[in-house]
């Protein structure tokens, strides 16, 4: 269980994903999201992106999971939003490393907003990613 | 776009029945290694009646509401000009294993910016009981002709 002294701005989980063409090919047949700029290279540089990108639901399922573990238990997430602002391009042979630091926003009483910063190179590719997580 | 799409309610989508396996499936996809995601024991030591879907699993019956707009003929909506702006669910409970949930579709808002259009699509996702389980709200970046 979480550590419930918080303090606005302490990192609370911090976690690297590697993510791999093969990521890519399970999430789509979990998700079923087909899109093939998300695993054919051909079809992605034909409308203009760089190569094949990672689906931004991807991103924003596993930009989760480092504070469901944190909290313990993914039904103590009440809320839970984010923007999708740069693409992550998924090298076929060295695929995208993405990096999540969860840090507390605010507490409220029984509810923390735990802000998501989520970058690929240097960039972030989320923006306004936040969580409510109920602390009860 | 049809501005006129602002306001409009879908009929409901087919119920979609939640699988055990489906669960762990998606739950392998995202990463998700809550032992309350996969283990039906663990899960109900956790207080629920079976396992847990990860926060974005509603995603997967949002989905078929994007497609009833998508294919709503006076839409005007060229799928390969959709790009996904941003992404919020709201949650009265998790998703578990068992659950038969419906989805219904509303059009929040159409705004134009700059030869882009921006739609706001809202699911309503509900369980057999008609309780609200959890909102999934889309934004979907319509690219104009460049």
């Amino acid at each position: 269980m979480a550590d419930l002294n918080l303090e606005k701005g302490q990192i609370v989980a911090e976690t690297t994903f590697s993510i791999t063409r093969d990521s890519l090919v399970r999430y789509a047949g979990a998700s079923g999201d087909f899109n093939p700029i998300h695993y054919r290279d051909d079809v992605a540089t034909s409308v203009g992106l760089p190569g094949v990108l990672a689906h931004g639901m991807l991103t924003m399922g596993f930009a989760i999971q480092p504070v469901v573990d944190w909290i313990g238990d993914s039904g103590k997430v009440l809320d839970y939003q984010v923007r999708f602002t740069r693409p992550v391009l998924v090298d076929a042979v060295v695929g995208a490393s993405v990096t999540v630091v969860a840090k507390v926003g605010s507490v409220d009483d029984d509810v923390a907003r735990i802000d998501l910063t989520v970058t690929y190179g240097e960039q972030t590719v989320l923006g306004k990613a936040q969580a409510r997580v109920s602390l009860a | 776009m049809n501005p006129e799409l602002q306001g409009r309610v879908f009929e409901p989508t087919a119920p979609y029945l939640v699988g055990r396996e489906k669960i762990r499936e998606f739950a392998r996809a995202v990463f998700a290694t809550s032992p309350l995601n996969h283990d039906p024991e663990a899960a109900r030591a956790a207080g629920y009646n079976d396992i847990v879907a990860p926060p974005t699993f509603p995603v997967v019956i949002q989905e078929s509401t994007l497609a009833q707009l998508l294919a709503e003929p006076d839409a005007g909506i060229d799928f390969t000009r959709v790009v996904h702006g941003d992404q919020r669910f709201s949650y009265t409970r998790p998703i578990v294993a068992g659950d038969e949930l419906t989805a219904v579709l509303t059009v929040a808002s159409i705004k134009s910016l700059g030869g882009h259009s921006m739609v706001t699509a809202e699911s309503t996702i509900t369980d057999a009981s008609g309780a609200h389980v959890v909102t999934a709200v889309s934004t979907l970046v319509v690219r104009g002709d460049e």
